[in-house]
């Protein structure tokens, strides 16, 4: 099997040699099948989505800190929606339903799994290409197209899904409930079921990449952690998303059909609806289905890129390899029985509750083990401070702060009275949203001499890391006070309850924080725009790690190795092994004599 | 004009960065092109930075627990809400002592390893006995939380009674709440949407005979150390009934009932007492004067807590908790469904 593929591989080269595909502007750069310009693509446009959602925070927090109160710049923005610069209730409802839609799935999702699974995959397991290519640039224009029309929804006249990212029916049902549920919500619609279209290409492939096209003696045991990380995302993906999908889809029959799956005995708008016999929490179940398993649909690529950049930059093998692999697993294995802890206050059968609970807590075993065995790969390490390493770090910490209060939410009993509180917000933002979002800032400074054959700069990525590490924490970490004095989240305003008048001052200051970690967010654009065409030239393996991408030239070409694919002889952490003459020792080098293979 | 003034800001930001990059990109020519690499001086100054601004955190956790622990809802005042927090108080606890193990560790190895000219990390791929350590102690201690979290639960969901519960409805529409007493029978009567007409805003079916002394009112009233079984409706969207001070929350589904039990503890006279909600109310009450507002005085209330709507922010209802006479002199007071239908 091993030689079959290598002859394939040679024959491609021959292949490649023959024909030196002459490539114009559209060829390479819009419809190209080359994996690493495809990763480049989720990359720019995962980045523009982040943008927005980024920028629609700052409007909102701006509203929560000061509600009701006028600011010119709300108007600039929202025009019609802040009129006299004091934002409207359902535009608040609309900008932090966008915001979450556009984080979890646009920027966490496609902008993180798309962009290091694409690039990733074939270059760390020694493939030339993804096994399908044409699937692959597909993914990408499904999820360009499902984009168009998210930010095209920003503009209908009724305005944008305003009833949250969950989007629960009744109330994104009907048009009457709220006026996000026009015109928006149909849009809202069409782009995930796009989306899920290009999830589901882009994660067959590479799943089938991963199991198909490993170079001879890339076993699964010897993959980097980054692709056993996008292996099991990719068929949690797989085996989730469709189901959003019908979610989706049923409840566009109840909106457009007049189904009624979700809907029964409603009285709205003086009349009473002829929906009846549906459920709304089914509803729930099916979102959730895909919902739970998709938070590590987000986390799992992060906690892959950061075993990696961990490794390298401490210098030392990833502590545990067979721990960290097992514990990917038994998380991919729980999400999937897990997504009633989203539901403990709809009214389920207690019973389930239980359940869940149990299930859900069984979680932070094998999170705790990832955790420890981050930190005793730091242990006796000779670490090196990358800008990549500092995020990583940072997400150890936010992944056990955020992962912690989940020992709450998860018991069905405690949350009874956090349920959909700030502390929710807390929680979520910093064991998803931020630990995620730092594991792909890790990846763009590790990998962006792959990306783009050139350095970005060292400084402005230390400014850009330490003002975001602070800000973050500093935005998140108060909301759990906020959550504990019994504020719901989803308030456009907190005034109308005298008992939450004295939180004004921490929202204030949280909404400092915000704004400061938005701007910081400036730097780093800057870096990134500024390095892919002025920064210094990358050498080959400029964090001299281990794995087989760094075997490529730096200058991209289709094919990924000018000769023969590498054949892998070793683990991808070699590093610092006693006997070797540098620190780090590629997964193409073979053993030397007497030496003992790594695990 | 603030529009353009903010555009003219990013220009300068973006011309200044471009400036610094070029003037550090000439001098790292000048240094031969190191200048971009990450060496033990990085090291130093970045190991040190973690070690400070990570303690700096974990102390400011600290500092925000002295400043805002206060913030945390007061005691609780109902039965279960007992449990419910000595629960909490030790899932706090556990929580809070793996994270001020943990966080300090992570930092400090960070410093304490971070990189010199020549040493070198040392080899160390596993650990077979460390890891089972660190399987098994998280595996104890939630083994510890989930059973006694599943057994709080069943008390709260499966409630054994010395006496019969008094039957109330809470129904939730955008954007208010409205109660229904099911009056001397403790029966509710049968109520649909397709029963709602003017003054009927529950759709009550004035048919049924157990709707007759049914009570409709837009106070909570409650006595103090009666059971409560609540039956939750909604007639438009979902909406969560939720009772903080009563650490109560439960969804109102269209086209469903759900149900919750709880039995108040403190009467809303009371509770007005307790110190920690006097000094809630006088710090709110200061913030308040310095506005210009109404002097607050502390209510039990219920809020709306699933998004539901443009208002959603704004859905609320008392909460008044009292001793049985009062409550049955309240109750006489309120019009049954047969004088008012």
């Amino acid at each position: 099997m091993s030689t079959t593929t290598t002859e394939k591989n040679n024959h491609f080269q021959d292949h490649l040699m023959e024909h030196h595909h002459e490539e114009n502007f559209f060829t390479k750069y819009i419809f190209t099948m080359d994996h690493k310009m495809i990763g480049k693509q989720f990359l720019t446009t995962g980045m523009f989505m982040g943008i927005i959602g980024v920028m629609m925070s700052m409007l909102f927090r701006l509203e929560i800190a000061y509600p009701e109160q006028s600011f010119p710049i709300l108007e600039f923005f929202l025009g019609k929606w802040a009129p006299d610069g004091v934002m409207d209730p359902n535009m608040y409802l609309a900008l932090v339903t966008i915001h979450g839609t556009i984080m979890v799935f646009f920027v966490l999702t496609a902008g993180l799994s798309g962009t290091f699974s694409n690039l990733l995959i074939p270059l760390q397991i020694g493939a030339r290409d993804m096994a399908s290519g044409f699937m692959n640039a597909l993914s990408y224009w499904f999820f360009f197209l499902s984009s168009v029309i998210m930010v095209v929804s920003l503009f209908v006249e009724a305005g944008p899904a305003a009833s949250g990212w969950t989007v629960y029916p009744p109330l994104s049902a009907l048009p009457q409930a709220m006026p996000g549920s026009g015109a928006g919500m149909t849009l809202w619609l069409i782009s995930m079921t796009l989306f899920v279209v290009s999830s589901l290409l882009g994660s067959l492939n590479y799943i089938v990449t991963v199991i198909n096209m490993r170079t001879k003696g890339m076993s699964m045991t010897r993959l980097p952690l980054t692709i056993w990380a996008f292996l099991v995302t990719a068929i949690l993906g797989v085996l989730s998303f469709p189901v959003l999908l019908s979610a989706a889809l049923l409840l566009m029959f109840d909106r457009l059909l007049g189904t009624s799956f979700y809907l029964s005995d409603i009285f709205i708008g003086g009349e009473v609806l002829s929906y009846s016999g549906g459920s709304p929490v089914l509803y729930q179940h099916l979102f959730w289905f895909l919902g739970h398993p998709e938070v590590y649909i987000i986390l799992l690529p992060a906690l892959g890129i950061s075993s990696e950049v961990i490794a390298t930059n401490s210098r030392k093998p990833i502590f545990g390899y067979r721990a960290m692999v097992g514990s990917i697993l038994a998380i991919a294995f729980l999400s999937f029985i897990v997504w009633g802890h989203h539901m403990f206050v709809t009214g389920m059968n207690p019973f389930l509750g239980s359940v869940f609970t149990f299930t859900t807590l069984l979680i932070a075993i094998p999170s705790a083990v990832k955790a420890f065995n981050y930190i005793t790969t730091l242990w006796k390490g000779n670490i090196q401070f990358t800008p990549a390493m500092l995020f990583s770090i940072a997400l150890v910490s936010t992944f056990v702060t955020g992962g912690l209060t989940g020992v709450i939410l998860g018991d069905s009993a405690l949350d009874i009275n956090v349920h959909d509180t700030y502390f929710v917000v807390a929680h979520f933002h910093i064991v998803m949203g931020l630990s995620a979002i730092y594991g792909m800032f890790a990846g763009v400074y590790h990998w962006f001499p792959k990306l783009y054959g050139r350095m970005m700069n060292k400084s402005m990525g230390y400014a850009h890391f330490w003002l975001t590490f602070i800000t973050a924490y500093g935005v998140f970490f108060p909301m759990h006070f906020l959550g504990m004095a019994g504020l719901p989240r989803r308030y456009y305003s907190n005034t109308a309850f005298p008992m939450f008048d004295n939180l004004a001052d921490i929202n204030v200051l949280i909404t400092y924080f915000a704004i400061i970690g938005g701007a910081a967010q400036l730097i780093f654009l800057f870096n990134f725009f500024y390095s892919i065409w002025r920064g210094p030239k990358a050498k080959q393996n400029p964090w001299r790690g281990n794995s087989l991408e760094w075997t490529t030239p730096v200058e991209h070409f289709h094919g990924n190795w000018p000769g023969d694919i590498p054949v892998v002889h070793r683990w991808a952490y070699d590093y610092s092994k006693p006997g070797a003459k540098e620190d780090f020792v590629p997964q193409n080098i073979p053993l030397a004599e007497g030496e003992e293979s790594g695990h | 004009m603030s529009a353009i003034s903010i555009i003219v800001l990013i220009v300068l930001v973006i011309l200044t960065l471009v400036q610094v990059m070029r003037i550090s990109e000439i001098s790292s020519e000048i240094q031969k092109g190191k200048d971009n690499e990450v060496g033990p001086k990085d090291n130093n100054t970045q190991g040190r930075l973690m070690l400070l601004v990570g303690f700096g955190f974990v102390i400011s956790v600290l500092v925000m627990y002295a400043a805002w622990g206060r913030l945390s809802l007061p005691e609780p005042s109902s039965a279960h809400g007992a449990e419910i927090d000595s629960l909490w108080n030790v899932s706090m606890l556990i929580i809070n002592v793996v994270f001020f193990i943990v966080q300090p560790i992570l930092f400090y190895f960070a410093y304490k390893y971070r990189g010199k000219k020549g040493t070198k990390a040392t080899y160390y791929e596993h650990n077979n006995r460390l890891e089972l350590f660190w399987t098994v102690i998280p595996a104890l201690a939630l083994a510890v939380l989930i059973i006694w979290g599943l057994n709080v639960w069943s008390t709260l969901m499966m409630p054994e009674n010395k006496e019969e519960p008094i039957l109330v409805e809470v129904y939730g529409q955008q954007f208010n709440w409205t109660v229904r007493y099911s009056g001397q029978d403790n029966q509710l009567g049968y109520a649909t949407v397709h029963e709602i007409a003017g003054a009927n805003i529950l759709g009550v079916d004035t048919q049924d005979p157990a709707s007759a002394d049914d009570i409709v009112a837009k106070e909570l009233h409650l006595p103090v150390g009666k059971p409560i079984q609540f039956a939750f409706r909604a007639q438009d969207v979902i909406h969560s009934a939720y009772f903080p001070h009563f650490r109560a929350q439960m969804n109102c589904v269209p086209g469903s009932v759900t149900n919750f039990q709880f039995t108040p503890t403190i009467t809303t006279a009371e509770i007005r007492q307790n110190k920690d909600v006097k000094a809630h109310v006088e710090e709110v009450n200061e913030i308040r004067k310095a506005k210009g507002e109404d002097i607050w005085e502390f209510n039990y209330v219920l809020l709306c807590n699933k998004i539901c709507g443009a208002a959603h922010y704004n859905m609320q209802m008392d909460i008044i908790v009292e001793t049985q006479d009062d409550f049955d002199a309240w109750l006489k007071e309120q019009k049954t469904v047969a004088e008012t239908l």
